[in-house]
């Protein structure tokens, strides 16, 4: 009896494990083969292994161009990633742990910066950039991708939850001041939070496509999202660059998913933290 | 005393500098560019800016791609949202449940496709429904997913497979937070676990099913990736398909107060909707 319970279950996990999986598998398999057996082969397995190949190619087409994209979506996602979460992370934790005039405003104008959907700033950030004339460069970028709203959110909900107000009490008794506090204890207290908030800056960084597409001009500067779109947008002209695509796409995903691995106990579990309360 | 306002300075300034530069500073920028026009002396003369009033919202109201394009994502999302975030709730209810076996691998494995960017899985699920191209073939000789019909609903697909391991694990985390003893009464009750998990799981991980279900409308009415992607797979999909895209393409005419119009009328109509939604389900929290 309890058997046949878990069959149902079991069946409808499994049949959800392939649809999430069998893309990915088909990209693997489709990058190890060479532009003749992509269409004449069996679609979901490997004929002979050619990714090594595939992948020189992808690394040399247009001067490494694609390796180009790939450090610049590390550079720009990293950076502002790391970066952002600890602006938000300094900016909620003085909002949980402080009082002050004017607190309430500002947690309540960035909360509502939550609910801008950030496509609506891509254009006016454009407009605003090329009155300085600084679209199409790094920063014109890199800069807007700071800022965090919903970051400051949760920074907020965990250090009210996980920072004791005895215990910054204590330090300030042993004479620590302020700022030496948070870097050497808060953060550390907070620390799970702060990889989630990261997670989620990352993610939303690497995945931002209208705020790349409107500024950047420049092939050099591309993001590798924007780099691969706009090759893919070509394939009809220059018809190479179909297995190019399917080999850069698969690189590119790389990255992100080492880091899930490798971060699995803090998404795991920390990721629901900020929805419960 | 001092010593904390100086710390309060040195924590608070640096976001807020930038969150006024790079968030409120281009929403400001928007409305008054959107009250500008641009006009000409003669066909081919210098073009000047000039206050323009509610010119541009004129030609939004009137614009009929676009309002046909904000009907597009509605229909996308009354039927996306809820079928992306049923099936998250029920994986989600299933790992709790205890039935399952190999819940780690399970919890991985449905969040990998979070990993792909919009773009990446955009393109690869054009691939895989092009004909010609498709290990699918089956499915793709037989309807052509790619077509005025289908392709709305190919898109909300590639959308569903990117976010519901997303969605699972915000629900699946709540779950997780429900203390045992809940759990107790239930069983002394003699409640089933399909009862359990509609009369007490379900109630209790509401407000990260209200959570999801903002981001999710706020996803929605920004969809750009993926149509942007598919444009070059199917002839079906249109530079004005969604709102963002004719955005886009408004702003590349240049028609800059034209495009900054679009996107102060799309923002508050995100607001609007997520305000709403959140308003609504407050109120039924209340009773």
């Amino acid at each position: 009896m309890k058997n046949a319970n878990r069959i149902a279950p079991m069946l409808v996990m499994g049949a959800a494990t392939l649809y999430f999986l069998v893309p990915i598998w088909w990209l693997l398999v489709a990058a190890s083969k060479t532009r003749g057996e992509f269409t004449s082969t069996t679609p979901l397995w490997f004929a002979d292994f050619a990714l090594i190949d595939n992948l020189k190619e992808l690394f040399a087409y247009g001067d490494g161009v694609f390796l180009r994209w790939m450090l610049n979506s590390v550079v720009y996602t990293g950076g502002a990633a790391l970066l952002g979460t600890l602006l938000a992370a300094m900016c909620g934790y003085a909002l949980a742990k402080y009082r002050f005039p004017g607190r309430e405003a500002i947690f309540n104008i960035v909360l509502s910066g939550v609910l801008v959907p950030a496509t609506a700033l891509a254009l006016p950030l454009f407009l605003i950039f090329s009155q300085f004339e600084a679209t199409n460069t790094f920063w014109s970028v890199f800069l807007p991708s700071l800022v965090n709203p919903f970051g400051v959110y949760l920074a907020r909900i965990y250090a009210t939850a996980s920072v004791p107000d005895e215990l910054l009490e204590a330090a300030r008794l042993d004479g620590s001041g302020e700022i030496r506090t948070f870097f050497t204890i808060s953060t550390r207290l907070m620390f799970p939070a702060l990889v989630t908030i990261f997670l989620f800056h990352f993610v939303a960084v690497w995945n931002n496509f209208l705020l790349p597409l409107i500024m950047l001009g420049e092939e050099k500067l591309f993001p590798v999202t924007l780099g691969l779109y706009s090759w893919n947008t070509q394939v009809n002209q220059i018809p190479e660059l179909r297995m190019l695509v399917l080999t850069g796409a698969l690189v590119s995903i790389v990255p992100l998913v080492i880091a899930f691995l490798l971060l699995q106990r803090f998404w795991r579990n920390g990721l629901g933290s900020g929805a419960i309360k | 005393m001092k010593g904390k306002g100086k710390a309060l300075t040195f924590f608070i300034l640096p976001f807020t500098l930038l969150f006024a530069a790079f968030y409120l500073a281009p929403i400001l920028y928007a409305i008054k560019q959107s009250l500008y026009k641009v006009e000409r002396q003669g066909t081919f003369g210098k073009a000047t800016e000039v206050f323009g009033g509610l010119a541009q919202y004129e030609r939004v109201f009137t614009d009929g791609p676009f309002w046909e394009s904000i009907g597009r994502v509605l229909l996308f999302g009354i039927v996306q949202v809820p079928v992306m975030l049923g099936l998250a709730l029920v994986f989600a209810l299933l790992l709790d449940s205890g039935l399952v076996k190999g819940r780690r691998f399970f919890r991985l494995a449905f969040f990998v496709p979070y990993a792909v960017p919009g773009v990446v899985a955009a393109i690869m699920w054009g691939f895989l429904y092009s004909p010609n191209l498709s290990p699918f073939t089956a499915i793709t000789s037989a309807v052509d997913l790619l077509d005025a019909d289908l392709v709305l609903w190919s898109m909300a697909n590639v959308v569903t497979w990117v976010y519901v391991g997303y969605n699972m694990l915000i629900i699946y985390s709540s779950l997780l937070a429900i203390p045992q003893e809940v759990y107790e009464a239930a069983k002394i009750d003699g409640a089933g676990a399909l009862r359990t998990a509609w009369s007490i799981k379900i109630p209790l991980v509401m407000p990260a099913i209200v959570l999801t279900t903002v981001f999710s409308i706020i996803g929605t009415l920004q969809l750009l990736a993926e149509p942007a992607v598919f444009r070059t797979f199917s002839s079906a999909v249109s530079s004005t398909y969604t709102p963002n895209l004719t955005v886009y393409s408004t702003s590349s005419v240049p028609n800059f107060n034209l495009a900054a119009a679009f996107s102060v009328v799309l923002a508050l109509a995100t607001c609007l909707l997520s305000f709403g939604f959140l308003k609504i389900t407050q109120r039924g929290g209340d009773k």
